[in-house]
């Protein structure tokens, strides 16, 4: 990457040319997005005067205080239930919840309230809310705060749910989300916050947006096909040199929006490959990687597959604290190349 | 010579703060019998809520009791003090939430309840998870992910257990679900104590930023309430001895509000001084410390000697060391734990592991 002098106040020009970490893209996107339409706003714990949990919301609060940037008690059931309620009467409410796993005191009201009310109301009632914060496993948080919501929220008609890998995937799908007239699980990660990825002129072009439902296929390839979403695909990067250097070519998709699956993509690329594995930190069992193997089944992939399509994911079991167990309990890139070179029986 | 300072420690033993300086130099060769065996103080009246009548006005503190408290709050004290070092050493991993500063509530609360009755806190639990018998290499090898940690290493700072204490429970979004527990606790005259600890603040937050009414100890509405000073381990045990009795004798729920304070920031990661200011801070350690409370009280009353604290505190020091040196040096747990602890009283059977080629063992 290459500096620029940068006097110019334009957000584009300032950053274009320098690394931007997961955590200022989205910084910049609600900044955006806050400025752009003001019937946006942000409500969450900590979000406002602390600036963020996580420093993700950091500076708003100064720059557009207490009407649009809105700290609340400890109490998820209660604020999620104002933030839908608040779409519902117009408002553009972007919901944080300072881990997923505090999502599940306040899951009556993204599943009931905003997720099924469009279809209830058949028609009249819009939710365009936008509930977003870091999901699955971080590092030694233990078994409450470290499990992966992909697969609960992904179950839902109603719901979209995305789950970006990199800056351009979070700058890109958080205003894509925060413009969506519809209720948006946005599953962040807590490690990939810190991580820098270039990002072009283009992408930082205010109204840039990766739409919605579409995966991305981050490294072409023609003896199998990879697909993950968030962390993992960098893993599934990772792995793909590394066999590369074994003459493997690895086709790694990433998934970007868990719901609506791109399944397009994924058999696009299956029936160039032949061979699929899925890779999440999620647990096995009705899991991301579970959907996937099943729509392959179910469609016209299926017949192009040379082996049976594998699942790489979590462990079955509560994540441990201590770091030997945590180590074991999520996907390593081994883990990855090892069910490569099984697949296509190396 | 034994008559003489009988006459004195009995004059003392009525005595305040400020006479320290002369009584030492009186009684410099000391007998434990020149020791007063117990006694009397007054507390502070706790604020009351739909109650005629509240914990009593003044705590009767032995010896005995008296040393135990400090040993046990001091030991909370050094222990929480090892776990930040620990943190900062990057050998604590993950989340921590430090108790240093709340002691007199978790030592009040032990000393006044019986050691079969039900605790269950949230995730500032290290000094609860000692009070309930826990030692503190246990506590400090589950910190550090050992296999000699109470949890065998699989739980962490925010998931201890001990008979008759639930933990340590990590998720704390439940203001609904106090409500609803106050409206059974009552509909059904539960014996249950809801204590809540007031430390200033949820996280970042200040009450008064967070809260329609700081008046937790009304919240209960129809719960009766007490208020009560949680720096001062006596008026804890006091209050909680009369919440205690209220439950046992079946008149229901009743709520605690201990006014506290921590000294640490919400968690390792905050460093507490982006929303409070370092002054309030050191005012609070200087002017109502409870371990501090405790020892001025003993020494200007001559239920101990300087001498002996310092024994007490040099001891302590060494269990600390003891416990982290364990900590640090025991080794992790092994591999094949990984999946066992799924289901109890259940037979072995299969776990998937990341691939479907990984087929692990979990037994109960």
């Amino acid at each position: 990457w290459k500096f620029l002098p940068s006097p110019q106040r334009n957000s584009g020009a300032l950053l274009a040319g320098r690394p931007v970490n997961v955590r200022d893209a989205l910084n910049q996107a609600m900044d955006e997005e806050l400025e752009r339409d003001e019937r946006v706003f942000l409500l969450g714990e900590e979000v406002a005067q602390y600036d963020g949990a996580y420093k993700v919301s950091r500076g708003l609060w100064k720059k557009y205080g207490d009407k649009r940037i809105i700290d609340t008690p400890i109490t998820e059931m209660g604020f999620a239930g104002i933030a839908v309620g608040a779409a519902f009467a117009g408002l553009r409410p972007i919901c944080e919840f300072m881990t997923w796993n505090f999502s599940m005191q306040a899951i009556d009201q993204v599943i009931n309230s905003a997720a099924k009310t469009y279809y209830m109301s058949a028609g009249a009632q819009p939710v365009p809310i936008v509930f977003r914060g870091p999901n699955g496993s971080s590092a030694g948080v233990a078994a409450q705060h470290s499990q992966c919501f992909a697969a609960w929220y992904g179950h839902c008609p109603g719901l979209k749910v995305v789950s970006p890998w990199n800056s351009e995937d979070a700058r890109g799908l958080l205003k894509a989300a925060i413009r969506d007239d519809n209720p948006v699980v946005f599953l962040e990660n807590e490690l990939m916050y810190g991580v820098p990825f270039d990002l072009s002129e283009d992408v930082l072009q205010k109204d840039f947006v990766v739409p919605i439902g579409k995966a991305k296929v981050e490294r072409r390839g023609t003896h199998i096909t990879l697909v993950s979403h968030s962390r993992c695909v960098g893993f599934c990067l990772d792995a793909a040199s590394v066999l590369a250097k074994e003459g493997v070519e690895c086709e790694v998709v990433n998934l970007r929006t868990i719901r609506p699956l791109d399944v397009d993509t994924i058999e696009a690329s299956v029936m160039k490959t032949g061979h699929l594995v899925t890779v999440e930190g999620g647990w096995p069992q009705y899991g991301v990687g579970a959907e996937i193997c099943a729509r392959v089944m179910e469609g016209p992939a299926f017949n192009y597959l040379d082996a049976p399509a594998v699942r790489v994911t979590g462990v079955d079991i509560p994540m441990p604290y201590a770091k030997i167990l945590e180590d074991h309990s999520v996907p390593q890139i081994k883990d990855i190349i090892f069910s490569v070179k099984k697949v296509l029986n190396m | 010579m034994q008559k003489m300072l009988t006459l004195i420690s009995n004059v003392y033993r009525l005595g305040n703060a400020s006479k320290n300086v002369g009584a030492r130099m009186v009684l410099s060769t000391r007998f434990f019998t020149d020791f007063t065996p117990q006694a009397s103080f007054d507390i502070k009246k706790c604020e009351l809520h739909r109650l005629e009548a509240g914990p009593s006005e003044t705590a009767v503190l032995t010896r005995e009791q008296g040393l135990q408290y400090y040993r046990t709050m001091q030991t909370m004290r050094r222990m929480e003090l090892k776990a930040d070092q620990l943190y900062k050493q990057k050998i604590i991993r993950g989340f921590c939430h430090l108790y240093d500063g709340q002691e007199a509530c978790a030592m009040g609360i032990e000393a006044g309840i019986n050691p079969t009755d039900h605790l269950i806190t949230a995730y500032r639990a290290h000094g609860y998870t000692f009070t309930r018998g826990v030692s503190v290499r246990e506590i400090m090898a589950e910190l550090t992910g050992r296999r000699g940690g109470v949890a065998k290493g699989k739980g962490g700072s925010m998931h201890m257990y001990a008979k008759h204490f639930y933990g340590g429970n990590g998720i704390v979004g439940a203001q609904g679900q106090i409500f609803e527990s106050f409206n059974m606790a009552a509909l059904w005259k539960l014996p249950c104590i809801f204590i809540c600890e007031n430390n200033k603040f949820g996280m970042g937050t200040s009450v008064e930023r967070s809260s329609a009414s700081t008046d937790y100890f009304k919240r209960g509405d129809y719960i009766p309430g007490i208020k009560v000073d949680g720096m001062d381990v006596l008026c804890v045990r006091e209050a909680i001895k009369f919440a205690a009795d209220y439950c046992r004798a079946g008149k229901g729920p009743i709520v605690m509000e201990l006014e506290t304070y921590r000294y640490h920031g919400h968690s390792m990661s905050d460093p507490g001084v982006s929303y409070r200011s370092r002054e309030e801070i050191q005012e609070v350690r200087s002017k109502s410390d409870p371990i501090t409370m405790l020892k001025e009280r003993m020494l200007s009353n001559n239920m101990a000697s300087v001498e002996e604290i310092k024994e007490i505190d040099v001891d302590i020091r060494k269990v600390i060391e003891d416990a982290a040196q364990f900590a640090i040096s025991d080794p992790e747990p092994p591999l094949d734990e990984l999946c066992n602890h799924i289901f109890a009283n259940d037979l072995p059977m299969e776990v998937r592991g990341t691939n479907p080629w990984v087929k692990l063992k979990s037994v109960s």
